[in-house]
């Protein structure tokens, strides 16, 4: 297996119910020859024994006893396919509103995302709620897969104005990467193999869109941040003073000798040498976990941030965030949580919500009330100290964050920072 | 190609590593769930680099059904002196000396299940707060929905339908006295990551990986190794065969395959042609289609 250059893809699938993203799931998994012969056999157990014609693909994902029993998608199961080209994770995210948490769970991490609609329907509601998800949560690419095309004669005419009507509607989001791709999960057609029944359509299909989309530059390669998660101390005699700060790069690059300051003491050094067990390294970037060491001795513990002294990031106590709600228990007022962001811990309290966002048309509602879940809102928050971000839209890692309920501990809500 | 990017073996170590980091930086007693079987040791392997150059920071914790491969407690034992860790054992012949557990019945009979209540015990007696696991997400269904940083109430139970959100790498591993949680640093492997990355790095595992020869019987599909735990039926034969084992578990049902894979490269390519997935050969997954699911729930691996 010639994979050892090959990148790992990571794309989300969003839809209403019955759009067919299970089946598109299956499809790909199917065609790509990823199915192994016992799965395939219990598939087609299952399906006869619910009455379907030949395989329902759909069953490959549909994982849960619930969900085989429902029929639907309850939560957010991934799956894993391998091209020549590249390595696949894809987070097959469910299309009930009252899911949409899983997915923002699942777009979080994407670099790209599908959007399924349903030919006959056309854009509705819920596809203009994910494709705003999506931009909501930067991911790069998108690629809207118009299904179902068996349904509606293969027509070039239904798939321009669907086209058209998405265009309409994205326009107002900030999505710098969106494709069209008329396809029929449940025939196979444009997934893997390109479709005869659609001539007219000479683009790429989707297999091959999401094996040579570049996205290594969708990284951010400038701005240099360490988040430091924990701290190695060996006690060995032969490591006796070491001293190094393990983390994961946020972004940027960072090499042996650079100047660097640590947040939020601003205590300045050097990098001495950046450590694996495999040997020193001469630079390190996103997103590898490595071991830090500095020319000084300085304290630093989990939550502090290593960056270049020439390029730092904000520090704030009051921060703007885009807020989406995941917990069925809505917003207290002026309540506090745990924040955390990055591997830094402290408390906030919501001061106030500026706006909410109607998401089938995009307006800022200023009934700022109550926060309720899945609703996305713009909040003021204030932090116990003082945050060190960068914007969402210029880094994913350090313009993230959670809110954490004290009082039951679960995560109830997603930060993008402005 | 542009610089500044990682492979995916790069990136599926990276990854593996920071939750590795994490675990260790938000639980008081973390343990690593070590079953002397691949996944377990590429954790292990893992944890070393997420720590070098200071030891690994946890215990290994073996949930130990008795009736195990020789070799792979040699195995463990060897692992743990060359790390010069520690090993907690929970013991499933204990749990059922005590009579917290009964032995199943009939012919089919396997302490998988029971594995449940010793690992359970293992975890309250010992403090453990979180329990790291070899599990990944493309083994099986129910695994295919697990989060990385896995919630576990105060009876070990898992909640599939209501899981926390987990979003970008922000991990929330906060619990009240009682819970646990389950923390699966390798989910987003597959099983040829873990050969391709054993490769790579050239890892030690049992020799019960590579092809040799051995007495099995041919018992639910698949080749089962004679042992003193195994008990024949009228019709069975004992034959002697070149075989492997896939994955590695109870010796009463972990079944081999035949072949003649003897290097970890052959393994790979191998693996790599293979048509039925590893968990095909276990017999404890096929009892019903949602064997694992309902396992998991009880507080299963
Ligand atoms: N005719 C047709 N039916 C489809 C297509 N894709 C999916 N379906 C059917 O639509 C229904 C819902 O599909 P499913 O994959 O479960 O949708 P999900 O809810 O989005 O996961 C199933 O009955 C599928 O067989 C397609 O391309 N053409
Ligand atoms: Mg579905």
């Amino acid at each position: 297996m010639e994979l050892d250059n090959s990148q790992l893809l990571r794309f989300t699938t969003a839809g209403s119910v019955d759009d067919g993203k299970s089946t598109l799931i299956g499809r790909l998994l199917y065609d790509s020859k990823s199915i192994f012969e016992d799965q395939l056999e219990a598939v087609e157990a299952t399906s006869k024994k619910k009455g379907h014609i030949g395989v329902d693909l759909a069953l490959f994902t549909d994982g849960l006893r619930d969900e085989r029993e429902q029929g639907i998608t309850i939560d957010v199961a991934y799956r894993y396919f391998t091209t020549p080209k590249r390595k696949f994770i894809i987070a097959d995210t469910p299309g009930h509103i009252q899911y949409t948490r899983n997915m923002v769970t699942g777009a979080s991490t994407a670099n790209a995302a599908i959007i399924l609609v349903d030919a006959r329907h056309g854009v509705i509601e819920q596809t203009k709620r994910h494709a705003f998800i999506a931009s909501l949560l930067q991911i790069p690419h998108i690629i809207v897969c118009i299904n179902k095309m068996d349904l509606v004669d293969f027509s070039e005419e239904v798939f321009n104005n669907i086209v058209s009507q998405f265009e309409e509607f994205s326009s107002k989001l900030l999505v710098k990467d969106i494709r069209f791709r008329p396809i029929s999960a449940l025939l196979g057609d444009n997934v893997v193999n390109r479709s005869e029944n659609m001539p007219w359509y000479e683009g790429a299909t989707l297999l091959h869109t999401l094996e040579t989309m570049h996205i290594s530059s969708d990284i951010n390669k400038v701005d240099a941040r360490f988040p430091v998660q924990t701290v190695l101390r060996p006690q060995s005699h032969e490591h006796r003073d070491y001293r190094g700060y393990a983390g994961r790069m946020a972004s940027g690059v960072l090499r042996p000798g650079d100047e660097v300051t640590v947040l939020p003491s601003g205590f300045t050094s050097k990098i001495k040498t950046i450590d694996t067990l495999n040997g020193p390294l001469t630079e390190a970037y996103a997103p590898m976990s490595v071991s830090v060491t500095l020319e000084d001795d300085i304290d630093i513990s989990r939550g502090d941030m290593i960056v270049r002294s020439n390029n730092k990031p904000e520090s704030s106590q009051d921060i703007e965030v885009m807020l989406c709600w995941l917990n069925n228990s809505p917003a207290k007022p002026r309540a506090k949580y745990s924040v955390r962001h990055t591997t830094n811990d402290q408390k906030a309290m919501i001061k106030e919500i500026l706006y909410k966002i109607d998401i089938n048309t995009l307006d800022r509602s200023p009934n700022g009330e109550d926060l309720n879940m899945n609703d996305i809102c713009k909040v003021k928050l204030r932090t116990t100290k003082p945050l060190l971000f960068d914007s969402y839209r210029d880094n994913r890692t350090t313009g993230s964050l959670i809110l954490i309920d004290e009082d039951t501990n679960e995560t109830v809500a997603a930060g993008m920072i402005l | 190609m542009s610089k500044y990017y990682l492979n995916y073996l790069d990136e599926l170590e990276s990854e593996a590593i920071y939750v590795l980091r994490e675990v260790w930086a938000q639980f008081q007693n973390p343990v690593i769930l070590f079953s002397g079987g691949k996944d377990s040791i590429v954790v292990t392997h893992l944890a070393r680099k997420a720590f070098f150059p200071a030891k690994i920071p946890f215990a290994l914790m073996h949930v130990d059904t008795g009736h195990n491969f020789p070799e792979t407690i040699q195995f463990r034992d060897d692992l743990i002196k060359e790390l010069e860790g520690r090993l907690i054992v929970g013991s499933v012949q204990e749990s059922i000396d005590n009579g917290r557990v009964a032995e199943e019945k009939g012919k089919n009979a396997t302490r998988n299940a029971l594995q449940i209540t010793t690992l359970l015990d293992a975890i309250e007696e010992n403090k453990i707060d979180c329990a790291i696991g070899g599990g990944r997400r493309d083994e099986e269904k129910a695994r295919a929905k697990e989060r990385f940083f896995s919630h576990r109430d105060d009876f070990g139970q898992w909640d599939p339908k209501n899981q926390r959100p987990e979003l970008w790498n922000i991990f929330n591993g906060k619990h009240f006295e009682g819970e646990h949680f389950r923390a699966f640093p390798i989910s987003n492997w597959t099983e040829m990551d873990v050969w391709n990355y054993i490769n790579r790095e050239n890892i030690r595992i049992p020799s019960l990986y590579f092809a040799h020869e051995r007495e099995v019987v041919w018992r639910n599909n698949s080749w089962i190794p004679n042992s003193e735990f195994l008990k024949l039926e009228e019709h069975e034969e004992v034959i002697t065969k070149k075989i492997r084992f896939r994955t590695l578990g109870d010796i009463t049902i972990t079944g081999g395959i035949e072949s003649e894979a003897d290097t970890v490269e052959k393994i790979a390519e191998e693996v790599s042609a293979m048509r039925q997935t590893e968990r095909g050969n276990r017999s404890d997954d096929k009892r019903s289609e949602t064997a694992m699911e309902d396992r998991k729930r009880q507080g299963y691996f």
